[in-house]
């Protein structure tokens, strides 16, 4: 079994969980695993919003990129670099990536932590969830007023 | 159920294990880059070329872009092995992830190969 990042709405997908839910429970009844129609609690949407951050800048990669080639690549490709972030479209995708960065590195140094055995309980892992969202939206309306 | 035969090493330890490893780089990387970018309001073309062409910061940046390659790999592996599944699509996943997959990996290694090439040209 692949290891993943484990969480309880993860777990309860893993095969070997639904084999003993149904052996301790009644074999005829049916298991739902489907996840729209799931309510999900607050760990599931740090887990699921550091999903959606990760593939935002897997794509934002691209955007970085060709603004470091034309920086990097002449001083009249730094100075467009500046024009184009003077513009309040581009100051609004850059603060889009930025914040999808700063919520994946906030969401990502909490699994680190985890990893360490701190914060794994039931508890631990809301409170866990709720600072992550608490210090990224800091983080995030700084980087806002930065770029503006 | 998906099985792992397209995962990085072929085991999930290892590929936890370079998730982590290449998260740490990558977090250094953007904190000392947008640390620096802060700390140089109005910056030149003169500092910011100067900054990519010293040898340290080129083995900073490369070593970011291959921690960025594995560490992307990873995570586009465990979101399609996780929602790409005959659970969600039917009979076709196993293509639409085959082929999903395929397509993250040529994207990345063009990021990669693209990557080098500025750090290179500086």
């Amino acid at each position: 079994m692949y290891l993943t990042n484990a969480l309880p709405r993860q777990i309860a997908l893993l095969p070997e969980g639904t084999s003993s839910v149904k052996k301790a429970v009644n074999s005829q009844r049916p298991v739902n695993l489907d996840l729209r129609t799931i309510k999900l609690p607050v760990t599931a949407y740090t887990s699921i919003l550091h999903r959606i951050s990760g593939v935002i800048l897997f794509l934002g990669i691209a955007v970085l990129l060709l603004a470091l080639d034309m920086s990097l690549g002449s001083e009249e490709g730094f100075e467009a670099v500046k024009g184009y972030l003077a513009s309040p479209l581009v100051k609004f995708v850059i603060w889009a990536l930025l914040s999808a960065l700063l919520y994946h590195l906030v969401a990502g140094v909490r699994h680190l932590i985890m990893d360490m055995g701190v914060g794994e309980t039931l508890q631990g892992g809301k409170l866990g969830s709720q600072i992550v969202i608490v210090v990224s939206a800091v983080l995030i309306l700084a980087a806002g007023v930065w770029i503006w | 159920m998906v099985t792992n035969v397209t995962n990085f090493s072929r085991s999930g330890l290892y590929d936890w294990m370079a998730q982590r490893v290449s998260a740490i780089v990558l977090a250094a990387y953007v904190v000392f880059l947008l640390g620096y970018v802060i700390a140089h309001p109005g910056l030149t073309f003169a500092e910011w070329h100067g900054l990519f062409s010293h040898t340290a910061m080129r083995i900073f940046s490369l070593l970011a872009l291959v921690a960025l390659s594995v560490h992307a790999w990873v995570g586009m592996w465990t979101i399609s092995t996780d929602y790409l599944t005959p659970m969600a699509l039917g009979k076709g996943a196993t293509v639409v992830r085959f082929l999903f997959q395929a397509i993250c990996g040529i994207l990345m290694f063009a990021f990669f190969v693209w990557g080098v090439q500025i750090l290179w040209g500086v």
